[in-house]
């Protein structure tokens, strides 16, 4: 790749420049800072609308009673039941019963204090989330 | 307090940590010269590993791996150590600050504060270094940031302590001592082997040259095998893990051809100018891949812009690599 040739294509960056290696005009290599490419910016994009596409599901769940604010909580900082677990010290079966509704709103505060320091949640924020907000990721 | 310390960005954080360390005490070497040393260009399709369910691709070899080699080759006496309470981590890395000496630490990118939210994944193999500590805040040189950044306490602690697949467990590292004259070409000389011999010769499918090839028989048959959408989502993971921040561009490949020029010069080989060379031609053929692959990704590609066609670039990636390494080899034997 030629220095010239180095591409700036912004996209999840933001102006955040990243380094890239090209070979300048007497073909030696030199560091060249890169806003982005967008092949790369295209696999990016793929893999946060996976991400959020979960987000929105969970949520969906959250609402209809299916499953308890838990789930949608996981979905949010991109954790599995297995993360979690190892985060909170629990085995992840317990995590896993969490995930229902009724066992949720009968944990003690013990418990949901445990979940609330993982995500940085008052436990308010914890029992009853704000299922919208799916755009956090994309913001400063 | 802080330790006046050269900040410079580099395209990948455990060469550009060491790179950065190292210049702090008068030993002068290159983030490409980091990597060459310490064998960093790799190739492995790992689907048996999976990583946000997808299989995994590696261009580079395993965390931590770099630097190990490097400072053994370069004879830097580099301290280690983990913790299991995150109390007395911070003491311990408060205390070398204290002692004027900047630290590395190894990091689990989701709880840096300073990453913007689309850049926090739950990935354990971040390294950074701390540098000094102002208002409760640590001053970290990141190598991936343009600048240093600040980092409060608290996030650097559970960043120290993230959890999940290779978890940091507070490890952190720093200089005891380098050199005064260090064996670069030796060390350079070394590095080149290792990376031939494991491209060339590591055992099984998966890994090296043998892997490109394997990486190609998979991508021709996921249409056939999977929905579109699944392929879609593997084959944008293989772009990413080639492309994302901190590989420098083409897997490597570009970082890789840069200490080589360097080695050229050192180990006083005109032929290893044409090899590298020859290993830019890989990168861009790396990076023909990912643009062909990102329009599949995307429903935008031409009629001849196929699976099939994805496989043919990897068959003639894996040629063109593996008659380098051979040729390479010939060179520092």
């Amino acid at each position: 790749m030629r220095e010239s040739d180095v591409p700036q294509d912004e996209g999840l960056n933001r102006g955040l420049k990243e380094i890239a290696y090209a070979l300048d005009q007497k073909g030696r290599y030199v560091v060249v800072p890169s806003l982005g490419w967008e092949p790369k910016n295209i696999a990016n994009d793929q893999a946060w609308e996976v991400i959020v596409e979960d987000i929105r599901t969970q949520a969906h769940r959250v609402r209809t009673g299916e499953r308890s604010p838990l789930a949608y909580h996981l979905a949010r900082n991109l954790m599995t039941v297995g993360l979690a677990a190892s985060y909170v010290r629990l085995p992840r079966w317990r995590v896993k019963r969490h995930l229902k509704p009724a066992v949720f709103s009968r944990l003690k505060p013990e418990m949901l204090q445990r979940y609330a320091n993982l995500f940085g949640l008052t436990l308010a924020e914890l029992k009853q989330p704000v299922l919208a907000d799916v755009g956090f990721w994309d913001q400063e | 307090m802080e330790i006046p310390f050269t900040h410079r960005q580099s395209a990948h954080c455990e060469t550009g940590v060491l790179s950065n360390l190292l210049g702090h005490y008068g030993l002068n070497v290159s983030e490409a010269m980091v990597f060459g040393i310490g064998s960093g260009l790799f190739f492995g399709y790992l689907p048996f590993i999976r990583l946000n369910r997808l299989p995994l691709t590696a261009f580079r070899v395993r965390t931590g791996r770099i630097m190990q080699r490097a400072v053994q080759r370069l004879g830097v006496a580099l301290a280690r150590e983990k913790f299991r309470s995150p109390a007395r981590a911070m003491a311990a890395l408060d205390r070398k600050l204290g002692d004027a000496v900047p630290v590395g630490c190894r990091t689990g990118a989701y709880w840096l504060s300073y990453f913007p939210k689309r850049y926090r994944f739950h990935f354990n193999m971040h390294n950074l270094v701390v540098f000094g500590k102002r208002n409760g805040s640590y001053l970290i040189s990141d190598p991936v940031f343009p600048e240093p950044m600040r980092c409060p306490h608290e996030d650097l602690t559970k960043a120290r302590f993230a959890r999940g697949p290779m978890p940091p467990k507070g490890r952190m590292y720093y200089v005891r001592e380098v050199p005064g004259r260090p064996d670069l070409a030796g060390a350079a000389r070394q590095g080149i082997r290792e990376v031939c011999r494991t491209m060339l010769k590591a055992p099984g499918p998966f890994l090296g040259a043998k892997g490109i090839r394997y990486l190609a028989k998979n991508v021709e048959a996921w249409p056939r095998k999977m929905e579109a959408r699944e392929a879609a989502l593997r084959l944008g993971q293989v772009i990413r893990m080639q492309e994302e921040i901190g590989t420098g561009g083409g897997g490597f490949r570009f970082i890789y051809a840069a200490f080589l020029q360097e080695a050229a010069g050192l180990l006083n080989d005109d032929r290893l100018e044409g090899l590298s060379d020859r290993m830019t031609q890989a990168g861009d053929l790396w990076r023909e891949f990912a643009l062909i692959g990102s329009r599949i990704c995307k429903q935008r590609a031409g009629a001849t812009e196929t699976y099939a066609a994805l496989a043919a670039i990897l068959r003639e990636c894996a040629d063109r690599e593996a008659r380098l390494y051979q040729d390479l080899l010939e060179r520092v034997k």
